[in-house]
């Protein structure tokens, strides 16, 4: 019964995203356009003194971009769950479903289709712009499989703040945060080569250990693979209890 | 009435906190994230400067801008979603004047974010070649900027005459200030393309102007080309949004 539930919430977010191109276009466009700036801009940088990664830097960035594609996509999708309790719809799926936890479950499976879409556009233009691929299949996957669990993380996060919220004016709290923690990781240079206080922050951000393996997949030399894995495990476990919580506040609010 | 106006528009916007907060706590964010994380960018042979801090203290004056197209266009569509636009139609006001009257939000707001920026840079210790004369301009000239950009919120909001389409214009001006010398200087784009881009995106060279102030001191003719930019977005944007207030008071 969970699961007829989830792939019929799944299958109606599916399809309001697809068919409303308002819905749509940011979730492709955001990403495309942080990799164009990134990439097309900044490769200067990979110039700098110090900067020794192999992949060059359209790799460098595409697994940045991949990850911040991953947490949005799971932010567009809470975005979605507070637009549905505004218009009242999912004090319905409230109603009509047995086992609540399935609504949440098919938000997941939306924002994990949604992702899909966007990282196959996304490689396909990193490819053709003349992205260096060092890493093997597996490694490939290893890749794929840390934003996955992103993507996992970042959904429940946000489903979490919409269901308390319940309205689309939660957007900011949902988004912030995601994009603090991203850009507090070494977006434009490797761990290495920050200073400061952004180096002693991003040494403490989960992030990096995500972003730096994720760099270490592409490029064909893995690294922080433990690590990366155990957080991006931890993460959406946390998060799901976390939406948990926001789901019985929406129960017991009616 | 033109200043009740602009005193109106200014109390709404000193009342609204979730108007000014972002406004100065994005592009400041922004700033210490990027000043930290592309400080390497300083050791590239032809780098301008040896503080990336003083380079990317530019880049929140053209974000508070942007900022400034929301607030000025947000407004003006609550006014039109409200009927208070259609009251205002019913007042010998010139439309050129009451445009006028709606930007005084935006300058107060752009005089904050400049003093803001500028303070918060020079205390982090960015450079200003030019001295206190070069604060004064640079404060001019990013309120300069900061009402050029207001005129285009306005004409997006006479033209939808809804909120949220005004909204849906940040991430479209968004790129237009990525697209720019916004994180490498023009010479260091490498990027064909993206160097094609930047060259005829007008944000270079309004960025190029605060920058010739806080790095080389005084340099006219990039001063003169930012300040010439801005006040040919301005005499567009007010043209474009007195043609669609004259076609908005006639729908209504």
């Amino acid at each position: 019964m969970t699961r007829k539930i989830a792939l019929a919430v799944a299958w109606r977010s599916i399809h309001n995203f697809l068919t409303n191109p308002a819905f749509l276009a940011p979730g492709i466009l955001f990403p495309l356009f942080f990799f164009t700036a990134f990439a097309g801009g900044l490769s200067a940088i990979a110039s700098a003194p110090g900067f020794d990664f192999d992949g060059g830097y359209t790799a460098f960035q595409f697994v940045f971009v991949l990850l911040q594609s991953a947490a949005f996509g799971g932010v567009f999708t809470g975005f979605g769950i507070a637009r549905d309790f505004e218009t009242g719809f999912a004090r319905r799926y409230l109603l009509a479903a047995s086992n609540r936890g399935g609504i949440v479950a098919g938000y997941a499976i939306a924002a994990l289709v949604r992702a899909l879409i966007t990282w196959a556009i996304l490689t396909a233009v990193a490819l053709v712009a003349g992205m260096e691929v060092g890493g093997n299949g597996v490694e490939l996957f290893g890749l794929y499989g840390l934003a996955i669990l992103v993507n996992l993380a970042a959904t429940f996060w946000a489903a979490g703040v919409a269901m308390r919220v319940r309205s689309i004016q939660g957007g900011p709290l949902m988004q912030f945060p995601a994009f603090l923690i991203l850009f507090l990781a070494p977006v434009y240079v490797p761990l290495e080569l920050l200073s400061g206080w952004i180096h002693a922050v991003a040494s403490v951000n989960p992030v990096t250990a995500l972003l730096e393996s994720g760099r270490g997949f592409i490029s064909g030399d893995p690294t922080l693979v433990a690590a990366a894995f155990a957080i991006a495990a931890v993460l959406p476990v946390l998060f799901a209890f976390w939406a948990r919580g926001g789901l019985r506040r929406a129960e017991a609010a009616g | 009435m033109i200043v009740q106006l602009a005193r109106r528009s200014v109390l709404r916007t000193l009342r609204q906190p979730a108007q000014i907060v972002p406004a100065l706590v994005f592009p400041l964010f922004l700033l210490a994230v990027n000043s930290g994380g592309l400080k390497d960018a300083t050791n590239l042979p032809g780098f301008p400067t040896d503080s990336y801090l003083t380079f990317a203290l530019a880049v929140p004056f053209m974000q508070g801008a942007l900022f400034s197209v929301m607030n000025a266009g947000t407004d003006l569509a609550r006014d039109i979603e409200t009927g208070f636009l259609n009251r205002l139609a019913l007042t010998p006001l010139h439309g050129a004047a009451l445009l006028s009257g709606l930007l005084a939000g935006a300058v107060v707001l752009g005089l904050v974010q400049a003093v803001t920026y500028l303070g918060v840079g020079l205390i982090a210790g960015a450079d200003l070649a030019a001295g206190i004369g070069g604060a004064l301009v640079i404060v001019a000239l990013a309120v300069s900027i900061t009402v050029a950009f207001g005129t285009i919120g306005l004409y997006a909001a006479l033209r939808t005459g809804s909120g949220e389409a005004v909204q849906g214009l940040f991430p479209l001006f968004f790129v237009v200030l990525f697209l720019s010398s916004m994180a490498l200087p023009l010479e260091l784009l490498q990027t064909d393309w993206f160097h094609a881009v930047a060259s005829v995106n007008p944000v270079t060279y309004l960025l190029g102007a605060f920058r010739s102030l806080l790095i080389e001191g005084w340099n006219v003719p990039d001063l003169a080309l930012g300040f010439g930019i801005a006040a040919a977005i301005l005499a567009i944007g007010m043209t474009a949004a007195s043609a669609a207030l004259k076609t908005r008071l006639v729908r209504t």
